[in-house]
């Protein structure tokens, strides 16, 4: 579980993040949700510890993560598995070598033939089991997105950050990146936290949804409770979507017995 | 600029501070050395024997008075190539291919996130991508240099005998004569400071790039200019102290 107690961040005085408190529970899927601005990118670079916030604390099951000292910073951040938006694949490498890297980095440990073995097992748990050797420049956006899932997941990370997992991608490749993020989510037990506008993601894996408003919280709960949120702002995102509005047209048409085929 | 200067002081204590495992840097620092060194030789050893070339023939133009021996263009070949021509032309050189090269490399990952990608791994990113570089940088540009001196002496040996400016033997006389061995060390100390300058500076540029693909080559130019700067200001002094 990670806890985010007032975290606030202001950039040359702008204040991007008022005082933010919310909490990610374990082995569920916990969206950020919000429109262009709101301060989801700034909240997921203050938890992974990309950025300092200026006040507020992050603690990681119970381990205080802001202001700690480096060496308990670092045990954390080797806890840690992120997608980036852009999949942030190391160009030089095959895919195969992406995997591997985290474990070359953090399990010395490990042998040559006990790392290929895992490597295997994350490229196919992701479905790439026959994209080992390619590079990344020669696979297509979701498969990047794939091979990012298992190099998060190659050193058994217990927090899994992805930052707009579906930016880029057709609706049916992005139903699939969501499924596999679930399910990951659920096999290991992980703490998934996942930055989102599409509202495909948010009724498909929304265990429990944060939405953010111009540095603010301004509402949590689950996929099942969003549709009947009472806050404006939230409602205003969430019914700009025109699949929804189509969605929530057809089941008022139905409630009322009205059929428009 | 004291600030950058600032910045870039805490950006080579952020590199040394917490430093990657022995094995990964040595890994790390031996495919630089390729990327830097070995991939350098050809552009290094077709400037310096013709700038070799070009010193003779150009000595030997210049020297019309019957009383000054023929030997005297060898000699001057000599400790031209060995005290500035190899060690500064050849930094130079390297400045313009290899510190483009780091501060594009570096630039890229940066705007494309695999330097955020190692720090949420808790991977020193400055000691895993920026220390292999300046070491690798280190132990090359000594050996290009050493090549360059070489090639020069070679060149002009070629130029000075197809053009019939100096006879083989007097060249040859003149490459042997009053021989000082405290210049090659100079040269060596020039080029160690100068491989560092390079890759540091260029490091630096490139790892603080923001922005996107107009930022990555601007940075690749400043870092370029700001090298060069720092070469020739640094030959002078190295000149002042140590000769």
């Amino acid at each position: 579980m990670i806890e985010v107690h007032n975290v606030q961040k202001s950039f040359d005085g702008n204040p991007v993040l008022k005082g933010i408190t919310c909490t990610f529970e374990t082995g569920k899927c916990n969206l950020l949700l919000g429109g262009s601005g709101t301060g989801k990118s700034v909240l997921l670079q203050c938890i992974v510890g990309l950025m300092q916030p200026d006040l507020g604390s992050i603690t990681f099951d119970g381990t205080v993560y802001t202001n700690n000292k480096v060496q308990i910073r670092q045990e954390i951040r080797r806890k840690i598995g992120m997608l980036f938006q852009g999949s942030a694949l190391f160009d030089s490498m095959t895919v195969a070598k992406n995997v591997e890297f985290p474990l070359q980095m953090l399990t010395p440990e490990m042998t040559r033939d006990e790392r290929r073995d895992r490597v295997e097992f994350c490229l196919k748990r992701v479905g790439l089991e026959n994209a080992g050797e390619k590079m990344p420049s020669e696979i297509s956006g979701g498969m990047k997105k794939r091979v990012g899932i298992a190099r998060a997941i190659s050193a058994n990370c217990t927090y899994l950050f992805c930052d707009e997992p579906n930016s880029g991608l057709d609706p049916l490749t992005s139903i699939k990146i969501d499924e596999l993020i679930q399910e990951i989510t659920q096999e290991y037990n992980i703490t998934t936290v996942i930055i989102t506008h599409d509202m495909n993601s948010v009724v498909q894996i929304g265990d429990h949804i944060i939405f953010l408003y111009k540095g603010l919280k301004l509402w949590d709960g689950t996929k099942d409770e969003i549709l009947n949120a009472e806050v404006p702002e939230l409602k205003e995102f969430i019914f700009s979507s025109s699949l929804v509005r189509a969605a929530k047209r057809i089941d008022d048409e139905t409630h009322n017995g009205v059929t428009n085929l | 600029m004291v600030k950058s200067f600032g910045q870039f002081l805490l950006f080579i204590q952020s590199m040394i501070t917490r430093k990657e495992r022995f094995a990964v840097l040595w890994n790390r620092t031996i495919d630089e050395c390729v990327t830097i060194g070995v991939n350098s030789i050809f552009i290094v050893a077709i400037v310096s024997a013709f700038i070799g070339a070009v010193t003779c023939v150009q000595i030997a133009y210049n020297l019309t008075n019957p009383l000054i021996p023929k030997s005297t263009i060898g000699y001057m070949v000599r400790e031209m190539t060995i005290l500035e021509l190899a060690p500064t032309i050849t930094s130079i050189v390297l400045a313009g291919k290899v510190g483009s090269s780091i501060a594009g490399g570096l630039g890229t990952m940066r705007i494309t996130e695999q330097v955020s990608a190692l720090e949420v791994m808790g991977i020193n990113s400055a000691s895993y991508l920026v220390l292999p570089r300046i070491l690798a940088a280190i132990l090359m540009f000594p050996l290009l240099v050493i090549l360059a001196m070489a090639l020069s002496i070679v060149g002009g040996y070629l130029a000075g005998s197809l053009t019939g400016s100096i006879s083989a033997q007097d060249y040859i006389e003149g490459i042997r004569s009053d021989f000082i061995p405290y210049n090659i060390v100079f040269a060596l100390i020039k080029s160690v400071v100068f491989a560092f300058l390079v890759s540091a500076i260029s490091a630096f540029k490139g790892y603080f790039t923001e922005g996107g693909a107009l930022e990555v080559g601007n940075a690749s130019t400043t870092a370029v200019n700001n090298s060069i700067i720092a070469i020739l200001v640094a030959d002078f002094l190295l000149a002042a102290i140590l000769l």
